[in-house]
């Protein structure tokens, strides 16, 4: 019962009118962002990032949270109302809810991806308030080679798991932990790959590798890929629903729950499994399977639902662990860094406001979010409409505002560029996001636990598995690896089905 | 090309095609140079510094230019087996048509020209200036309906972050007027 008492106490936090109203900005944000084309909540909060050197931590992360859990909304009108998602979690909820939105059924699917994601994430999040405490738990009694294989784990997973080529996922994660060495050695002061350049001695900015692989990365895509026909976009009334789309809908939204909120919290990169999981459960229970490819309800309500209890999933080991398992938890636990925080047990001890503010905030946005986006629905449909010159010319405006304001020095700016072509050049080559921001990320720190595990053996490699927790791991490895393969497979067949 | 499937006209192989992409090839020799310059500047790193424990500033580094190199060899088996990176898709990206050389390159000397721009004219103009040659770049013709936004944009956003956000940018040439 302790958590519940500490979850009081960050609803007592949350309920403050100042971190209110920055949890209605975060909501608010995310869900224009989610809605937007070409712009998804990891690059919001990457564009955003800069607020850290003014705002105190425990506004701009109550934001953040906001912005995601608001993107996660924002993201099914567009897949709804447009027929072509940007971004991977909402290709599920494409496939049945556009085929209702041109049936004329547009507001039942945004009423059910909008209930179902408020109960999905409510369920989700008071599962993350069981789950945290639980996972702290164990984990304050890790040390650092078991930290070391967790962070193996994390990479093998976002790189073999997500995607269609493991190749590609490799390829970005060597990348991204290339960048990650670049600055000076905190052990022994050297310099690695600044090539004598005084701004790098310092690394580049978390800043400028997210602003520049999100933003600027794909502002350069579309520059090379404008489409010159604008996208239909099929007008919509306000979200409701009839007492046939409530039965139809509820037992998906439970059922997406508890498939989004496991695969949130595994380190396999976010959404991406879970919604597809979720839709092909739908499918198979359906009573009217053949309804399924013309617009069954049960393929928007169950995929939405688990995509939103994914989020809060992710959460845990972000929280719990400071492992990030998706592109935003990773720019997220960049924004903890920023305030030189390191999320994991330590900080549910010594920042208690700020972890259960932040959970408890969870709520209040998602109860904000149906709030809000049943009766604006109609008005975020209008954002799609929105002359995309101006979208990306705000993106990139915004893009080097928030490079700028790092270090006020035009040096920033032209790593930004060079990061943003590096982007350009994964989004042609199809090398995935993901698998590079967290090696920028995580691989500072497991450079870090594998020195300081190798220096209690003083270098005896047993100092790396000489621990159950770190055995246990490398077996998890070994069995991801061998069922990848498989699973490859079957997925191959069963997506070729489902992309009829 | 296969005629069976569905090719762009330049740069974009069908998805199930056996054609290979040469583009993707180069991408595997730009792994090597990166891993070569990796694996080279681990080893001008010294270990008789005080390293602090077993495992010196050099190990991670030739690991990860060994990651480099093994993955390069690995995508270019791929490529060459017909494996094939599939280009992003999205909202707004068609990818019927081939890359549109002029925008990119545009765009980036808009880029370069406002962020050089930024010390001297300052923010607000050289983020204006910026918000304007984009619109003008991804194919707006509204020139003087855009510059009003872009100068609403420019000035907003620097009013904005300094003022309420406390996030300092350069005045430039407007030093004392705003």
């Amino acid at each position: 019962m302790e958590s519940v008492n500490a979850l009081l106490d960050g609803f007592a936090t949350a309920l403050h009118p100042t971190y209110l109203l920055y949890a209605m900005i975060g909501v608010l944000l995310g869900t224009v962002v989610g809605v937007l084309p070409g712009i998804g909540p990891a690059m919001a909060v990457a564009l955003l990032l800069p607020l850290t050197f003014s705002l105190e931590p425990t506004a701009a992360l109550i934001m953040f949270a906001g912005i995601y859990y608001g993107g996660m909304y924002g993201g099914s009108t567009t897949s709804i109302l447009l027929n072509t998602p940007g971004e991977s979690s909402t290709v599920m909820t494409a496939i049945e809810g556009n085929k209702m939105a041109r049936r004329g059924r547009g507001a039942q699917a945004l009423a059910t991806a909008a209930i179902g994601s408020f109960v999905a994430g409510t369920i989700a999040t008071a599962l993350l308030v069981v789950a945290a405490p639980f996972v702290v738990g164990i984990a304050i009694n890790l040390g650092a080679n078991d930290y070391f294989a967790i962070m193996v784990f994390a990479f093998l997973c976002v790189t073999s798991v997500l995607g269609r080529s493991a190749v590609r996922g490799f390829v970005a994660l060597a990348l991204g932990l290339t960048i990650g060495l670049i600055g000076i050695d905190p052990v022994t002061g050297q310099q690695r790959l600044t090539f004598g350049v005084p701004e790098l001695a310092d690394g580049i900015d978390i800043v400028l590798v997210a602003v520049g692989l999100f933003a600027m990365g794909e502002a350069l895509w579309i520059a090379a890929h404008l489409r010159r026909s604008p996208a239909e976009v099929i007008p919509v009334g306000r979200p409701w629903m009839n007492r046939e789309d409530w039965s139809r809908s509820w037992r998906p939204w439970l059922r997406g729950a508890a498939i989004g909120f496991p695969f949130g919290a595994m380190p396999a990169g976010g959404a991406e499994i879970p919604t597809f999981l979720s839709y092909v459960t739908e499918r198979r229970l359906a009573r009217n399977r053949d309804e399924f490819g013309q617009g069954a309800i049960e393929g928007v309500a169950g995929p939405e639902a688990a995509n939103n209890a994914s989020a809060a999933g992710t959460l845990v080991p972000l929280l719990a662990l400071g492992l990030p398992t998706s592109a935003i938890a990773a720019v997220i636990l960049a924004a903890f860094q920023t305030y030189g925080m390191e999320p994991g047990p330590q900080l549910f001890e010594s920042e208690p406001a700020l972890v259960w503010g932040l959970i408890a905030s969870l709520f209040i946005g998602n109860t904000m979010l149906l709030l809000l986006n049943l009766p604006l629905a109609p008005v975020w449909a209008k954002l799609l409409c929105i002359p995309r010159p101006y979208l990306y010319a705000g993106i990139l405006f915004f893009s080097v505002l928030g490079a700028y304001s790092v270090n006020a020095t035009v040096v920033d700016l032209l790593v930004l560029l060079a990061v943003g072509l590096l982007g350009y050049l994964m989004r042609r080559f199809g090398l995935p996001v993901v698998p590079a921001i967290l090696g920028v990320i995580l691989g500072p720190m497991a450079e870090r636990q594998l020195r300081t595990a190798l220096q209690i053996t003083n270098g005896d490699p047993v100092g790396l598995v000489n621990s159950p927790v770190a055995v246990v791991i490398y077996l998890l490895i070994t069995l991801l690896l061998a069922w990848n393969l498989v699973r490859r497979r079957v997925l191959a067949r069963v997506g070729d089905r489902v992309r009829v | 090309m296969a005629t069976t499937t569905t090719t762009g006209p330049s740069g974009q192989p069908a998805p199930s095609g056996r054609s290979v992409d040469h583009a993707e090839l180069g991408l595997s020799g730009l792994l090597v140079v990166v891993g070569v310059l990796v694996l080279y500047d681990a080893s001008q790193l010294s270990t008789t510094a005080a390293q602090n424990g077993p495992v010196g500033p050099k190990a991670v580094p030739y690991a990860v230019g060994g990651l480099l190199l093994l993955t390069a060899v690995l995508l270019a088996v791929d490529v060459l087996r017909g494996g094939h990176g599939e280009s992003e898709s999205g909202e707004d990206v068609d990818l019927e048509h081939g890359v549109d050389w002029r925008g990119l390159v545009l765009l980036v000397l808009v880029f370069l020209g406002a962020s050089l721009a930024i010390p001297y004219a300052g923010f607000p103009i050289a983020g204006a200036a910026l918000f304007w040659g984009t619109t003008l770049v991804l194919g707006s013709r509204r020139w003087l309906w855009d510059a009003v936004i872009a100068v609403a944009v420019g000035f907003g956003g620097y009013l904005v972050f300094t003022s309420s956000l406390g996030i300092s940018l350069p005045a430039g040439v407007l030093q004392g007027v705003l």
